[in-house]
């Protein structure tokens, strides 16, 4: 009856025990001729280098000096700080940054909370009236949307119009995120719950106390997704903020490297203006950054099939 | 540790799993309730099934606690836009609001269906998923076979963390990049006229533009659509591949027989959820780039609503074209699941 807390079964059933590659070639798999494997080889080399080669040329760019922008290439050979300078001094990108990282760490932190509580709160369909009715209602909203406009007046007769929480509020709980929670809460060990419950724990406590500190995994890959997706939200920020002030990043980007209105606006006045491309560059690595930095520690859990579970629901 | 959910009354005795030592520890009672009747495990099930709604719900009323937030809001921004798409029904303004706005029947449809930009929308829109399915939606079964044909596992991830890398960048830092690499002033335009073509900025042309939306989605998500692939790759037992070797079978043929067959669920699957979103192709990749190629090449259905509605003000219109794709794209998804159903394939739902 004391289930000590252990780890849940893996989200993908795996009746028969399955390939692994051990980075040792089976011996029943005999060897490709050197032709394919060269080929194999240069198609791969291929993927990286056209996957790869962009963020190097762009972020090579941005620190290229005023000559080595001029002169092209595809790789500039000398080094300058100037553009990172110029729009860091100004106060359009830095002002958009942290409109940004606030958007996201209160939108995060917020998506969290509501979607696994709603998480858990459906668990227990069959003992909980309602709760299937629910379950299901929140399903269909992956089936359709209700469209652009319907959403824009709605955002509008609340008065969210110019408010930052436009870009919270709308998105705060994603169906598909709170499936893959719930499905992975379902996989914990019903004796856990079971047994508090006798102890006399609340919901609350078993909640905090349990669920939780047994999820932590799903719930990181989670709040990456969130964190993601309020980092790069771009079209709510576009329709709901006329403020030009209030733009997160993603719009600044827009404005003035996808459009490409006039730079001098975002730089520091008393800054020689570096070659407008390098200023480009510059704010283009400014807005991946966070991206790049959360990326390696997101990367581990992929594969581990947390996700794959929730697409058949 | 059994944790059979659904125990007929015949077999409860071994449902609640070695409950004969800890009688009553029912998942339903909270302890020191109801002890009376409690005791015997196997009743489990029928008292529950007896219990009145109302002592179920007021004995779970903790758990709506943690349900209705949620819920109100899949209420208040899932289901009262849906209601909001009464609009397309109405010559709405903003001042009058939905209340006080003239009815006009399928009035907006009607003009929908004669307006030359939307259907020049349509058009695109559907060329542009076409296109998508032929090319960007085989991209990473291909890509997933081949990586799941190296042999080193390291290899293998270190391409995977490099492939699945563009997904989390927002379609604007993709479209500034691209513009980096390929528009008039990048190495890709100096490698154009280093092969004698002068000028060329595919960024900005809007003739080779459907091409270059499906090459983005594909750079952005080929990898990103391997994992499901290789979930579904790593659940095809061994032995298969074992046999068919020992059978004579040589890698191509494994991968046609063994390989291909084992992922037509998932493909299936992710076919029909494609299907759905046939009239939905990249809202935010075309609105970027829409200024760079003119209208007539990347106008879309999501654009045309946000251009004729928000931006124009034509509220009626733009809600009817959008309701229009919404009940299409449900349609659509229902049919699609049917008929893999029908297969015998499995369907999503």
């Amino acid at each position: 009856m004391t289930a000590a807390p252990q780890a849940p079964a893996p989200l993908i059933d795996r009746a028969v025990p399955v390939y692994r590659p051990s980075g040792k070639r089976p011996v029943w798999m005999g060897t490709p001729s050197p032709g394919v494997q060269l080929l194999k080889a240069i198609t791969i080399a291929l993927i990286v280098l056209v996957m790869l080669y962009p963020f190097v040329y762009v972020i090579a760019m941005s620190f290229a000096s005023r000559e080595a922008a001029a002169s092209g290439g595809f790789f500039p050979t000398a080094f300058s700080l100037d553009a990172y300078r110029s729009i860091l001094g100004g106060d359009v990108v830095t002002r958009a940054m942290l409109v940004s990282i606030g958007i996201t760490t209160v939108g995060t932190t917020l998506s969290m909370i509501f979607t696994t509580t709603l998480a858990y709160g459906l668990m227990r369909t069959r003992d909980v009236p309602g709760a299937k009715t629910i379950l299901v209602l929140v399903l269909c909203t992956m089936l359709f949307g209700a469209g652009i406009i319907p959403n824009y007046l709605l955002v509008r007769s609340l008065g969210l119009l110019d408010s930052y929480w436009s870009l919270i509020v709308p998105g705060l709980i994603s169906a598909f995120n709170m499936v893959v929670v719930r499905n992975f809460f379902m996989g914990l060990p019903t004796e856990l719950f079971e047994s508090a419950r006798l102890d006399g724990a609340s919901d609350w406590r078993i909640f905090t106390r349990i669920v939780i500190p047994l999820s932590k995994a799903v719930l990181a890959v989670i709040a990456l997704f969130y964190a993601v997706g309020y980092w790069n939200s771009f079209f709510n920020a576009m329709i709901y903020l006329n403020d030009t002030s209030k733009w997160p990043i993603q719009v600044v980007l827009n404005q003035y490297v996808v459009q490409g209105s006039a730079l001098t606006s975002i730089q520091a006045p008393d800054q020689p203006p570096p070659p407008g491309q390098t200023l480009q560059m510059a704010v283009i690595v400014v807005a991946t950054i966070p991206i790049l930095m959360l990326y390696p520690f997101a990367q581990r859990y992929f594969t581990k099939g947390v996700l794959t579970g929730a697409i058949k629901g | 540790m059994s944790v059979t959910k659904d125990g007929v009354p015949a077999q409860a005795g071994t449902s609640p799993a070695g409950s004969d030592a800890s009688a009553g520890r029912g998942r339903v009672s909270r302890p020191g309730r109801r002890r009376r009747r409690r005791d015997d495990p196997r009743l489990e099930h029928v008292l529950r099934e007896q219990a009145s709604v109302w002592t179920r719900m007021k004995r779970e009323r903790w758990t709506y606690a943690f349900i209705v937030p949620g819920m109100l809001f899949f209420l208040v921004f899932s289901y009262v836009p849906l209601l909001g798409n009464v609009v397309a029904f109405q010559d709405y303004s903003p001042y009058w609001g939905i209340g006080g706005s003239e009815w006009v029947g399928f009035d907006n449809f009607t003009a929908m269906f004669s307006d030359p930009q939307f259907l020049g929308a349509l058009k695109n829109t559907l060329i542009i998923s076409f296109l998508q399915i032929v090319f960007a939606f085989p991209a990473p079964i291909l890509l997933a076979l081949l990586l799941n044909s190296l042999i080193s596992e390291r290899t293998k991830r270190v391409v995977q963390s490099i492939v699945y890398l563009p997904h989390f960048i927002s379609w604007v830092i993709v479209i500034s990049i691209w513009q980096q690499v390929f528009g008039g002033a990048g190495p890709a335009a100096e490698l154009f006229s280093a092969i004698g073509l002068d000028n060329v900025n595919i960024m900005s042309d809007p003739d080779t533009f459907k091409a270059l939306v499906v090459s983005q989605v594909i750079w952005k998500d080929i990898g990103w659509g391997t994992i499901i692939f290789f979930a579904a790759i790593s659940g095809i037992p061994n032995e298969l591949y074992e046999a068919a070797a020992v059978d004579g079978a040589g890698a191509a043929r494994r991968t046609w027989h063994i390989t291909l067959p084992g992922l037509v669920p998932v493909i299936t699957l992710l076919l029909i959820l494609t299907i759905g979103n046939v009239l939905t192709v990249g809202f935010e990749q075309l609105l970027l780039q829409q200024p760079a190629v003119g209208a007539d090449a990347a106008e879309v259905l999501d654009t045309f609503v946000y251009y004729r509605g928000i931006a124009g003000g034509d509220w009626g219109l733009s809600t009817a074209a959008g309701l229009f794709k919404g009940v299409i794209g449900t349609v659509l998804v229902l049919a699609a699941n049917k008929f893999a159903k029908r297969l015998g394939t499995g369907g999503l739902f």
